[in-house]
């Protein structure tokens, strides 16, 4: 044991039980950031800070929600939105963040692709972040479906019937996951310990999991250069911070990120206070019938593209169905991002518009992304059903073909 | 020493072996934890009296919580001896209300003679056969039993069997 003497205060009777100022320096004040980095680097702290906004309201809402078929409508839409003190505030902060949390997420993905935030070294961190959007997109659909709305019904309904798609066992796959021939009860009550339990606690594990990939490759920066950052550190604690080319995350980085955390929450609560029936259906304020299908459907806009992807393939190509060629493309849209380390096989790491070819490529996919969310959300008739077939293939075809074919011609030019 | 070498990696397999076989009892007890209760199972069946049905009507009903489209075919519909329930020498087309895409209701268009679903644009005729869009499949039939004038849903009646047999 150690040696515990007489404290002089509360900070070392816990410094000398739980070493507190070492476990400070190591999660905080010796862990090292570039100081060359821009606003985008911040979008972490605000991930996390929205997730803590969502884990809080959600404690707030599931206190008043009765997952029944018959009271999970009203425990939404009269008991928290009505008579429950501010239920209307948890409720639109709860509804909002979790739709803001997707753009964050998405701008958050596209910086580490623009700066190869995910190569060399980084592959973890980059798999680990895909998890946590993996997880989220099952966090937030699972939470959808509770206020048992329409919208949230037939979602429920079209998302279990996907897993029929699958080889010999879908059919009974989707009566196994729904408890039920149709969604109902059973479904409902799942999908809350799912939203509730078991999915919070996964992503608590996967975002400590995020954060621990960082410490030993650390941050990439706005110049993708590779920092010595035992140096630079050094350089920082012998008192030369002004040539060191990093800064303490405490008090330094976390400084500038309280800022535009700041500047966030601003956006945050003018959407929730005026803006909020962006993450309302109307159709979801009707409650959920079996019996009848709403004209249109549509998921959330932050699973559009990939909606798009799936029913993009609307006539059959070679004699395979339609509908297995949507739900496979569907399937190598949720995954192919995972690969994009072993897809993009150059060893340059260098932000995109130092890598000519590399940089249309990155802005015809995000364009490209832009119109599959778009026409995800029209109905899929006439020619809008063309310009979702042309752009699911443009979007298979940057992944799947180009990005292998560039990183090799980089390689083959560089050298 | 070699002696109890083997005695530690005995220990070691006899713990593992325990610990496989209470592993795979617990998964089967937790998949079957996630399975249709058996009140859910016993879902009864469901009878139509369709003697009062008008040529071109569509009727709606619910069985095992799916809609189930019954459409009494009228002269200007196209028979089809392969899907068509003969009730009382009328032709209906009896389905299940789901598009075989991802499951949902496909609206009847009267003047147009069609099922439309909105989700994905899926076309079906009346005989609920698929005609456009990403529907892989016809409308599936609920296994179906007639009795006179009636229909009773969820039972495989001879006419049923035939009918799968020669699908």
């Amino acid at each position: 044991m150690a040696h515990i003497r007489k404290a002089n205060g509360l900070i070392d009777w816990l410094d000398q039980r739980l070493a507190v100022h070492k476990l400070f320096d190591v999660l905080m004040v010796k862990y090292w950031i570039p100081k060359q980095i821009n606003f985008l680097w911040a979008m972490g702290v605000i991930l996390t800070t929205l997730f803590a906004v969502l884990f809080v309201t959600g404690l707030l809402l599931v206190m008043y929600y009765k997952p029944d078929t018959a009271l999970a409508f009203d425990s939404v839409n009269k008991t928290i939105m009505q008579e429950v003190d501010y239920g209307w505030l948890w409720r639109h902060m709860h509804g909002v963040a979790a739709s803001v949390i997707f753009l964050i997420i998405y701008i958050h993905m596209f910086t580490g692709i623009y700066y190869g935030s995910y190569k060399r070294g980084r592959e973890m961190i980059w798999v680990s972040g895909m998890l946590l959007f993996v997880v989220f997109s099952a966090e937030a659909f699972s939470g959808y479906m509770l206020p048992w709305g329409q919208m949230s019904y037939w979602a429920a309904q079209v998302i279990t019937n996907l897993f029929g798609g699958i080889p010999f066992i879908g059919p009974e796959l989707v009566i196994w996951i729904r408890g039920d021939y149709a969604v109902s009860d059973p479904t409902l009550t799942r999908f809350f310990m799912l939203h509730v339990c078991l999915l919070p606690i996964v992503i608590i594990s996967i975002i400590a999991f995020h954060f621990y990939s960082l410490r030993i490759p650390h941050v990439n920066n706005e110049i993708s250069e590779e920092l010595d950052f035992d140096l630079e550190a050094e350089k920082y604690m012998a008192g030369d911070t002004r040539n060191s080319k990093v800064i303490p995350f405490w008090p330094g980085f976390l400084s500038k990120d309280f800022m535009y955390i700041c500047l966030f929450m601003i956006f945050f609560f003018y959407l929730v206070c005026f803006k909020f029936e962006f993450a309302m259906d109307p159709i979801n304020f009707d409650p959920a019938d079996a019996l009848k299908t709403p004209p249109h459907i549509y998921p959330e806009w932050y699973f559009l593209w990939s909606y798009e992807v799936l029913r993009g393939f609307f006539f059959d190509i070679g004699g395979i169905k339609a509908f297995n060629i949507g739900l496979a493309a569907f399937g190598i849209a949720q995954v192919i991002f995972f690969l994009l380390p072993w897809l993009d096989r150059s060893e340059v790491v260098k932000p995109a518009h130092e890598r000519p070819l590399f940089f249309i490529w990155f802005w015809i996919l995000l364009i490209d992304m832009i119109v599959l969310t778009i026409y995800g959300k029209l109905p899929p008739t006439g020619v809008n059903a063309w310009v979702g077939f042309y752009a699911s293939i443009v979007f298979l075809l940057l992944l799947l073909v180009i990005l292998p074919i560039i990183t090799i011609m980089e390689r083959k030019g560089a050298k | 020493m070699a002696t109890s070498e083997s005695r530690r990696s005995f220990m070691g397999v006899a713990f593992g072996t325990v610990a496989a076989v209470g592993g795979v009892f617990s998964l089967v007890a937790m998949k079957k934890t996630w399975d249709p209760l058996p009140s859910v199972k016993a879902a009864g069946f469901t009878t139509v009296d369709l003697s009062g049905m008008q040529a071109g009507e569509l009727r709606t009903i619910e069985w095992r919580k799916k809609p189930i489209f019954i459409l009494k075919k009228d002269a200007s519909m196209a028979k089809d001896p392969k899907r068509d329930v003969v009730v009382d020498n009328a032709a209906y087309t009896v389905v299940i209300g789901l598009c075989t895409h991802l499951g949902c209701i496909p609206a009847y268009h009267p003047s147009e003679q069609i099922f439309k679903c909105a989700c994905h644009g899926g076309e079906f005729d009346t005989s609920g056969k698929n005609i456009f869009g990403p529907p892989p499949r016809p409308l599936d039939i609920p296994p179906f039993k007639i009795e006179g004038t009636k229909l009773v849903l969820g039972e495989e009646g001879p006419e049923y069997k035939k009918m799968t047999k020669e699908a």
